[in-house]
């Protein structure tokens, strides 16, 4: 059995710089409010580029099990800790002016960024159930504290108790699944549910019902419809910067996991559960748009635009083939980038105008040109145009789900990105088109204007230079044991 | 092949990016040398263009010519690879001649003009990548680039129309325009990927992709019937293909006058040559199954865009419907299949594309002087505007047919190609043309001449920016019309591999 725990050591680096920043929250006055914010989430700053310099370093060509197949550290959670880290990063970026405005937790705000961080990278590492299982419910847990971190407002109070609540029961049908597929199979590890799972017979009604269980409590974090219920009032209620978190860490994290769960346990079975997946992609893509249409609010809009970005997603999974998960990776890198960058400019709206309706957007061309432009950048890429990065994996994950024959799920893709452009061409029109008459610039801070500018650079990066990319995501899903051999 | 052979052709797609990215940097105040900055790249490209259809070699080259490939994506077989064939070329020379001339007459806008020059070169970089593109993945990444600029194009700088009876928004122009066209474009997505697949190539290289066909099993009847009604129907409604064609005339009208002129002069033409490039050269025997039904719905929008036309007082949208009236003559040659016929639906492509260019100048003009484009208000304008009415009348004249102007030419080829295949569809596509003739001379007879209302008194002619790009419009109307060889030598061989493809 491998106990090297030398290979855990961006994930320990990263629980310190959590209790870290914990405890410089504790050591600085009180009274300097300003101070305590900026150090502190420069200090998690630091934890986080220690932790993605050190994995960088050590585990490139690291490939081990630990504890005899409980956690991965091999090219795929590799890339995904980077990913996390990243978007680590450019959370706390975006905090800092919004946590001096708003907060005043900041020591707790930004070591529950960190210690969600580490529950998303864990979940990219899991290799078996309960890990994985744990691993959920360390990101859950710093997730349910964030959302309701900023008290007083009402809508925060729903979203966090609906998102507990919900959480919650979300947790414990996953539970129970798990211990369905426990006694079905005998194990709970990934790779040895693999060839269990082949034959006839294998999928019995135990299996299937804990397999959908499984999948419907993960569904809950993915907010893949039907779970995705509480996905908008969340979203809408949350401080900005975490529901950035929340759409882009959480269902990263989610993916990675489902993703190697899916290779691992069921690559060979494929035919068994490829069906009702797709229609499952089938159903999120048409609610996810449909629902949009009417929203008025920004960030409900972002929401149901990210369940709809879930189906794409559910689509590369149904394909189960390299080329699709090499989709699935980096249309998770593009959506992550793109979502910073449509969150950024929010939170400049938010903390400049206080509001976040789409009719607030009113002008902002003349107000604030840049974020226009990038706000504009982000949505295109939503919708799947060139030249941003959601044209090409779009285009990516529609062939490998076309070469696996999907071509009536591609067929209902295109036609939800229609819909989904219309909702993105109206906030559009509200920034370049409709006529205000407050025209003063607007302020943007230095920090949130350089964030908005690397995530917009990274968009472009993704659809026009995208063999790197590519590169990367491929590296990592050869990785995962059943497509190594490609 | 030469440094500059060898290069050409990308410049084509760098050039305008690359003027984009400078106005980026200029401050906006400075409107004149952002003027200067997008006129001399608009004549640089004219000259780009120029080059490429001069170098492209007509008899005993290759069929695609000026390739170029550079990797892009190995894991998915994408390269960024370029060429032209016989069908490129014009349409290249096209888009060089429309975006100076366009570039020119958007010198009259006053309001960021930063912004729009930027917006207005990424639809010719789009637009040119599409039709040097080899590789189908670049064709549709252009082709779907040159279409989003357009929606904040004419969203910002268009103008709202107001009648009696309805109002159209400028910004329902635009939605209706962009959403149509994208949501007809991921039928063309899906077809990209389908053909890709199918080829069992690993290519989105077109010539490759062909390679391919010609291996018996691949590609069967019912992917190819199936894959083509996509083709037609996805690149047919940017060609404003009836009954797809509504986005057409409500977009031009809300559109600026360059975009306007860059949209029904050259974007359109994207949707024929699409169904060329895709359609005929891919899908053979799904053009074959569905040539009928192409020709019909040619007929139909000949003659339906020509009673529209009629009917239409508002000048813009009497030219719109025009256009789809003229698009129809480029699918009925195209479903007549002969060498005839598609070398007019292509110098058709070319023609058309100039003369409502020259259209669009003049009626912007007189829309920018008079404020209205109402041709029940409009009338005597000729001795105001004696070089407006003459430039007008010109494209009229092109419009209609007349023998010396370049529609004549590709008119009267595509008569000859329908009448080869369908004479019942080609004598229907005549009458159209009897029609043209009908509302073109009523428009100028009641706009320009007549007893002019007093209140037109204190109209100017064009002026001199308007003049040159209207004389850089008019000067190829002539010579494709006196002296076509030029572009015809280039076509044909085009013509020619694509109907040895056909099996013809």
């Amino acid at each position: 059995m491998n106990i090297d725990f030398s290979l855990l050591i961006p994930e320990f680096i990263l629980a310190g710089a959590g209790f870290l920043v914990l405890l410089v929250d504790l050591i600085l006055p009180k009274a300097q409010e300003h101070r305590r914010n900026v150090v502190t989430a420069a200090t998690a700053v630091l934890g986080l580029v220690v932790t993605g310099v050190v994995a960088l370093t050590t585990q490139m060509d690291t490939s081990e099990r630990l504890y005899d197949g409980l956690l991965f550290i091999d090219r795929y959670s590799l890339l995904f800790k980077v990913l996390f880290v990243g978007i680590g990063i450019a959370v706390i970026a975006m905090s800092v002016d919004y946590v001096a405005q708003k907060m005043n937790h900041p020591g707790e705000y930004y070591a529950l960024i960190l210690f969600a961080v580490l529950g998303a990278t864990l979940m990219a590492e899991s290799g078996e159930l309960l890990t994985a299982f744990i691993s959920i419910e360390l990101l859950s847990f710093s997730l349910y504290v964030l959302v309701g971190l900023s008290r007083g407002d009402a809508r925060t109070a729903e979203a966090s108790a609906k998102y507990i609540l919900l959480g919650a029961v979300s947790t414990a049908i996953m539970l129970y699944g798990i211990s369905q597929l426990f006694g079905a199979l005998g194990t709970t590890l990934f790779t040895e549910m693999g060839p269990l799972l082949i034959g006839a017979g294998a999928w019995n009604l135990t299996m299937i019902t804990g397999f959908v269980m499984f999948l419907a409590g993960l569904g809950f974090k993915l907010s893949m419809v039907p779970f995705h219920m509480w996905a908008p009032d969340v979203y809408e209620g949350a401080p900005t910067p975490i529901t950035a978190l929340i759409a882009t860490l959480s269902k990263a994290a989610a993916i990675a996991l489902l993703l190697r769960f899916l290779a691992e346990a069921g690559a060979g079975s494929g035919d068994e559960w490829r069906m009702p997946l797709a229609m499952l992609a089938a159903v999120t893509m048409v609610v996810g748009s449909l629902s949009a249409l009417p929203q008025t609010n920004i960030k409900r809009l972002l929401a149901y635009s990210s369940i709809t970005q879930i189906g794409f997603v559910l689509v590369g999974l149904a394909s189960n083939s390299v080329i699709a998960a090499d989709a699935v990776v980096l249309h998770v890198l593009g959506y992550a980038f793109t979502n910073l960058a449509a969150f950024t400019v929010v939170v400049v709206i938010e903390l400049k105008l206080g509001k976040e309706s789409i009719a607030d957007f009113a002008g902002l061309s003349k107000r604030a040109p840049v974020l226009a432009m990038i706000m504009t950048g982000a949505l295109f890429s939503l919708a799947g145009l060139p030249i941003f990065a959601g044209f090409l994996t779009k285009f990516y994950l529609f062939t490998a789900a076309i070469d696996q024959s999907l071509e009536w799920l591609v067929v209902i893709a295109v036609a939800t990105s229609v819909i989904s452009l219309y909702y993105y061409i109206r906030v559009i029109r509200e920034m370049y088109i409709t006529e205000t008459e407050e025209g003063s610039k607007l302020p943007v801070p230095l920090l949130l204007a350089g964030l908005a500018w690397v995530m917009f650079a990274g968009t472009i990066a993704i659809g026009v230079f995208p063999q790197p990319f590519v590169d990367a995501a491929h590296a990592a899903v050869t990785s995962l044991t059943p497509w190594a051999i490609y | 092949m030469s440094y500059s052979e060898r290069h050409v052709l990308e410049t084509l797609i760098y050039l305008p990016m690359l003027a984009a990215l400078v106005l980026v940097f200029v401050p906006r105040p400075q409107k004149t040398l952002i003027r200067w900055i997008s006129i001399g790249s608009g004549l640089a490209l004219l000259v780009m263009s120029l080059y490429a259809f001069v170098a492209f070699d007509y008899d005993g080259g290759s069929r695609f010519q000026l390739q170029r490939s550079y990797p892009w994506l190995d894991q998915l077989g994408i390269a960024f690879a370029l060429g032209i064939d016989g069908i490129a070329a014009p349409m290249v020379l096209l888009t060089g001649i429309v975006s100076l001339a366009g570039t020119i007459v958007a010198a009259n806008i006053q309001r960021d003009n930063k912004d729009y020059y930027i917006l207005l070169f990424l639809l010719i970089a789009g637009v040119y990548g599409t039709f040097v593109s080899m590789d189908l993945f670049f064709f549709f990444f252009f082709y779907e680039l040159a279409i989003v600029p357009m929606y904040l194009l004419i969203g910002i700088w268009g103008s709202s129309s107001k009648f009696k009876d309805f109002d159209r928004p400028k910004e329902y122009g635009a939605l209706k325009l962009v959403m149509v066209i994208v949501a007809a474009s991921l039928l063309i997505w899906i077809v990209i990927i389908g053909v890709h697949v199918e080829s069992g190539t690993g290519s989105f290289n077109i010539e490759i992709i062909m390679a391919s066909i010609d291996h018996p099993s691949r590609f069967s009847g019912t992917f190819q019937s199936v894959m083509f009604l996509m083709t037609m129907v996805g690149f047919g409604t940017l060609a404003g293909m009836w009954p797809f064609h509504t986005w057409s005339p409500d977009g031009h009208v809300a559109a600026p006058t360059s975009v306007s002129m860059l949209h029904a002069g050259v974007l359109m033409k994207l949707g024929g040559f699409g169904i060329i490039r895709i359609g005929m050269m891919l899908l053979p025997d799904g053009l074959q199954e569905w040539a009928l039904l192409l020709f019909i719905i040619g007929t139909i929008n000949v003659i339906y865009g020509a009673v529209s036309a009629l009917a239409q007082h508002d000048l813009k949208y009497v030219i719109g419907y025009s256009s789809v009236s003229h698009m129809g003559y480029v699918f009925m040659g195209i479903a007549s299949m002969t060498a005839v016929g598609l070398t007019g639906a292509t110098l058709q492509m070319f023609a058309h594309g100039i003369m409502t260019a020259l259209f669009f100048t003049i009626v912007g003009g007189i829309y920018e002087r008079t404020h209205t484009r109402d041709t029940l208000v409009l009338n005597g304008l000729a001795s105001k505007m004696k070089w407006g009415t003459a430039f007008f009348v010109i494209a009229g004249l092109a419009s209609l047919g007349l023998p010396g102007l370049a529609g004549f030419v590709a008119e009267l080829l595509v008569f000859i190609g329908a009448f080869q295949t369908q004479p019942i569809l080609g004598a229907l596509g005549v009458l159209g043309a009897a029609i043209t003739a009908v509302y073109i001379l009523r428009l100028i007879g009641r706009t320009f001449y007549g007893d002019r209302d007093p209140k037109w008194d204190n109209l100017t002619d064009l002026t001199r920016r308007e003049f040159i790009a209207a004389t850089i419009l008019l000067i190829p109307l002539f010579y494709v019309g006196l002296y076509p060889q030029p572009l015809l030598r280039v076509i044909r061989p085009g013509v020619d591999a694509i109907l040895a493809g056909l099996g013809l």
